[in-house]
């Protein structure tokens, strides 16, 4: 049974709740799994269909080669900046708030940027070379170009997964270790090792919790490098519309945005069905909401400043590039991205709606509804509409592109759908340290 | 020296009382303690933490990390150099462009020799859990482990009982 609402949880409670999340699923588990595995395999086919035919099968031709995929692949990276964001950043900030929600984060971080790694994959067609964008002595003599945006995008996000990946692991392991001595059998053998035999002594937690200040001071700047860099892909072509300095707050920001709205659409769920009431409670959506809407604020903010810039630059292409997504063949995809990113996250302006999960849950998909128009409006259209009137051209998905970036969501949920079942999805050692220590003695409630 | 030849354990269910028994000890001249805690808990920290240096994990993430700076510039220029073929009027080892590949690696390396240095310094993985262990610190007890002269076994006994120990084992 779910704890009351209204009585502090013990720390045995946290431990008992916790593991009760990985209990055998249900049916409804499992009818999830199969739906998404459906769609997933859906996709595969499609990605395989495109490598035997080629990749005239995903729509693409000059001059919008970049289309869906690369749409969707900064989609992905800026679902995955939250997680850090919260992990990291919040940490750093002591809000305290975060504890409860950082582990499923950190998840939707690592399965994010899996998901975005793909798509430079499926999107280079000849998905075998792709290992030519690293770094390696060959017999060639053959060194990537470091001065090209693109590789910076290989370290950076390269580095990103390796970071995100380890910080998630090291926060396992006093938690690891809490599962190892609850469970029995081949279960506790696993977990023994997971845990790398740990303890909780003072001597491992001294070493652990510096480092872990460390990485999270190591982490931050990066969250804000990944997604600079990755709008750098664009700001440092000429092409109308990309080529601007305001790009990399502007990405960073939307990415925090929608990596927000993917947190709520995975933890809302998470905290019905598995009843985590206690710890993810009024407040953790409040102060989620409240993040929602600033970065909504500022990002119209930004949509401002672009549309202005390009009016003031006073160039010709610029003005002409504006004007084209704003009146012509793509603007239906420009206003619903300004619906969805700027008046849709509006409605968090009341206390009501930032409280209420089904309210939250439909501005959150309206958000990543909007930021993966977003990006499609900074890719498609731009690329469609620049100097050369010869060269303009229109894009139209298909269905082996169109089934290839759903089938990423698939995915996408799959491996957070396995991941909940595995591995404590809310941070056993975390929450602990934000509800009151156990005490002997009266009139001293808690250590903070 | 006198000889640790005997450990005694105290378990506790409350910070206060772990505290007590840990000031109790230190006062008493017992400094080879080993404390079990299911998390961090600042008051506990505070009472061991006052004879000890910083962690050294620190100077793993700055080695790690300059590492990580010049092998990023090492790498780009070096190859650059390689073939040099000079593109838009600009030097072959252009250094503006190869920052981020440097900052990329700093935080990449920092953030692996990091968690390396708390691997070795925190003595993991441990194959076999050590003889003082009790599954119940992962959960909501906390563990006080004296190691002392044989002769002395009683005297700690009595500071973990009387701080307020629900149980304590030799």
């Amino acid at each position: 049974m779910a704890v009351v609402e209204h009585r502090e949880p013990t720390y045995a409670d946290v431990n008992r709740d916790v593991l009760r999340t990985l209990a055998p699923p249900g049916n409804l588990y499992f009818a999830w799994m199969c739906l998404v595995g459906l769609i997933l395999t859906c996709g595969i086919l499609a990605w395989t269909w495109q490598i035997y035919v080629g990749m005239g099968a995903a729509g693409k031709r000059t001059p919008q080669m970049w289309a869906m995929y690369i749409t969707t692949f900064v989609f992905w990276i800026g679902i995955g900046h939250a997680g850090t964001l919260i992990s990291a950043i919040l940490y750093l900030f002591r809000a305290r708030w975060r504890t409860s929600i950082y582990r499923a984060a950190e998840a939707m971080t690592i399965f994010a940027v899996m998901t975005a790694g793909l798509f430079p994959l499926i999107h280079a067609g000849r998905m075998w070379f792709a290992y030519f964008l690293l770094p390696y002595p060959n017999q060639r003599y053959l060194w990537p170009n470091f001065r090209s945006p693109l590789v910076w995008d290989v370290f950076a996000i390269s580095t990103y997964l390796s970071i995100s990946t380890v910080f998630f692991i090291v926060g396992l392991v006093p938690d690891v270790a809490a599962l190892r001595d609850a469970s029995t059998g081949w279960r506790r053998r696993v977990f023994a090792m997971l845990s790398l035999g740990w303890e909780g002594s003072d001597g491992q937690w001294r070493h652990y919790r510096r480092a872990y200040g460390l990485l999270a001071a190591l982490a931050t700047p990066l969250v804000l490098s990944v997604h600079s860099v990755v709008s750098w892909d664009f700001a440092m072509a000429l092409v109308p519309g990309w080529h601007s300095t305001l790009f990399a707050p502007f990405f960073v920001d939307g990415a925090i945005f929608s990596g927000f709205a993917m947190v709520l659409i995975l933890i809302l769920p998470m905290r019905h069905f598995f009843g985590l009431h206690a710890y993810i409670r009024e407040k953790h959506l409040d102060a989620m909401g409240k993040l929602i809407l600033i970065t909504g604020l500022v990002l119209t903010y930004f949509y401002a400043c672009e549309v202005f810039t390009s009016w003031y630059s006073g160039d010709h292409f610029e003005r002409a590039s504006l004007f084209w997504k704003v009146t012509k063949s793509y603007a239906w995809a420009l206003w619903l991205m300004y619906f969805c990113n700027c008046v849709s996250p509006l409605i968090l302006f009341w206390k009501k709606a930032r409280t209420s999960p089904f309210c939250l849950y439909v501005v959150s998909i309206f958000v990543l509804i909007g930021m993966w128009f977003e990006r499609f409006n900074i890719i498609v259209p731009s690329l469609g509409h620049d100097f050369y009137p010869y060269t303009w051209g229109i894009y139209v998905p298909t269905l082996t592109d169109t089934t290839i970036v759903i089938g990423s969501f698939a995915w996408f949920f799959i491996l957070f759908l396995g991941f909940i079942k595995l591995m404590p999805s809310v941070s056993v050692v975390e929450v602990k340290e934000t509800i009151p220590a156990p005490m002997k003695g009266h009139g001293h409630g808690g250590h903070r | 020296m006198a000889a640790t030849a005997e450990t005694v354990l105290g378990i506790f269910a409350h910070v206060d009382t772990t505290v007590r028994a840990l000031e109790e000890l230190k006062s008493k001249g017992y400094h080879d303690l080993t404390v079990y805690t299911p998390v961090p808990v600042h008051e506990i920290e505070d009472v061991l933490e006052r004879d000890r240096p910083v962690s050294p994990v620190r100077l793993f993430t700055l080695i790690g990390g300059l590492t990580g700076t010049a092998s990023g510039f090492f790498l780009t220029i070096w190859s650059a150099m390689q073939w040099g073929l000079i593109t838009g009027g600009k030097p072959v080892a252009s250094i503006p462009p190869f920052v981020v590949i440097a900052f990329e690696l700093t935080i990449l390396f920092g953030g692996i020799s990091t968690v390396i240095g708390m691997i070795l310094l925190g003595r993991l993985p441990r194959l076999r859990p050590s003889p003082t262990f009790d599954g119940r610190f992962t959960n909501d007890r906390f563990g006080v482990a004296v190691h002392c002269a044989a002769e002395r076994l009683a005297s700690v006994r009595q500071i973990l009982t009387s701080a307020g120990a629900e149980e304590v084992k030799a």
